[in-house]
């Protein structure tokens, strides 16, 4: 059972990676890996959120099909996740005053981040327990910080830009460098079967 | 005058201003659906449909909405235009649905959509968001058809299911992976540099880094 639950961990973060592997979360993968402290700090609030969202979402999914009502799901998950981002913002505003000023700009975008509403439904149409679901979701998020640390890092030796043919200057260099990382990625695709 | 002005709305989306090659919006559906032309084409065009209703909607409630609600409200919106499509889609080409899966509910969170609304819809009349959504929308559809065309002919030798180049060639499969299309999304729009002749319009950043740059600015000015 234990085991079941960290294959399911490690494969999201290795092989199914959310940003490298399933194109999910490409948005701050590109726009927020400039430097290091902005990736980490995405990285984090979007794995708490995506666990928070999906501690939620599973249930209502489940009230959704006993009402025969499934096909509103895309609404309210998104609905959901805006509410709750929202919550959270606020709640750390009041109560964890050092972690709002470490995390807090990066909320609002997380709403429109798609690997959050991605993994949602992926847990849904994986037919994914309660708890699996949970860890798939932890497990979705620390692949994505996994990606953007990795991402950081390498961008931040990208500074010197003289080196590039000129129309690869900006962010076509960016997404070269995200292939040859995804190429890498490939090679943990054999590790479960 | 008036005329040539909303044209102007119509044209800027498809080239100009096209929303992932220059704008830097919507990156996931772009690389994530454009293994095959169809497949691409599907995404372009669903997306096109949900982006003009809902800038048609958002821009007749504009006055209505309170400010301070405004970007649940278009959420609202656009998620059920999202909905409709899916089960449209769902019912009509079953093929292309489950090729696409998660990705056509992904569609709500697509910045273009989002971000049209932001910045055009909501100050601009309905027959003019129209026009920018079609223009915007078919801008889209025409770059997920380019990679499209770009990846099924070098990963697979086929255009359209048609056989082009001989089986005897083996294809590229890994454009058809997941690092092909970053390879060959970033090649596609440093072609685009090359041959634009306003360099002043290219950004040195991916769109939603500058939504996420106001936000911290705004930030500071609440602190």
């Amino acid at each position: 059972m234990f085991k079941s639950l960290i294959v399911i961990m490690i494969s999201m973060i290795l092989v199914h990676n959310y940003p490298l592997a399933q194109f999910l979360g490409i948005c701050p993968f590109l726009g927020v890996s400039k430097d290091m402290d902005a990736a980490k700090g995405m990285g984090v609030a979007v794995t708490f959120v995506m666990v928070i969202a999906t501690a939620a979402t599973w249930p209502i999914q489940q009230v959704l099909n006993h009402f025969g009502i499934g096909y509103l799901q895309t609404i309210v998950f998104i609905l959901v996740i805006a509410f709750l981002v929202q919550l959270i913002e606020m709640f750390m505003k009041k109560s964890m005053p050092s972690l709002y000023v470490a995390l807090g700009v990066y909320l609002p975008l997380i709403t429109t981040n798609c690997a959050v509403l991605g993994v949602c439904i992926s847990n849904i149409s994986s037919n994914y327990n309660y708890i699996q679901s949970l860890f798939n979701s932890f497990g979705a998020g620390l692949g994505f910080l996994f990606g953007m640390i990795l991402m950081a890092g390498v961008r931040t030796r990208l500074v010197d830009e003289e080196n590039f043919p000129e129309p690869f200057r900006g962010v076509p260099i960016v997404l070269v460098t995200a292939s040859i990382m995804s190429l890498s990625f490939m090679g943990f695709s054999g590790m479960f079967s | 005058m008036a005329k040539e002005s909303r044209l102007k709305y119509l044209t800027n989306g498809i080239i100009k201003e096209n929303p992932n090659l220059v704008l830097v919006l919507g990156t996931c559906p772009t690389l994530a659906t454009t293994s095959s032309i169809i497949n691409g084409l599907g995404m372009g065009l669903s997306t096109a449909a949900v982006l003009i209703c809902s800038n048609i909607v958002i821009s007749a409630i504009r006055k209505i909405v309170p400010d301070k609600v405004r970007i649940p409200c278009y959420i609202v919106v656009i998620a059920g235009f999202v909905t409709v499509v899916q089960m449209i889609m769902q019912a009509y080409t079953p093929a292309l649905y489950s090729a696409l899966g998660l990705y056509i509910p992904l569609i709500v969170v697509n910045c273009i959509i989002l971000g049209r609304a932001e910045m055009f819809a909501n100050k601009h009349n309905v027959i003019d968001s129209a026009l920018d959504g079609i223009g915007m929308g078919l801008g889209f559809t025409l770059t997920l058809c380019i990679m499209g065309a770009i990846r099924e002919l070098i990963g697979s030798g086929t255009l359209l299911n048609f056989r082009v180049i001989p089986a005897s060639i083996p294809g590229m499969n890994i454009l058809n992976l997941a690092s092909g299309g970053f390879f060959v999304f970033g090649c596609v729009m440093a072609a685009v540099h090359y041959f634009s002749k306003d360099k002043s319009k290219i950004r040195d950043n991916v769109g939603e880094a500058d939504l996420f740059r106001e936000a911290q600015d705004l930030k500071k000015k609440e602190a």
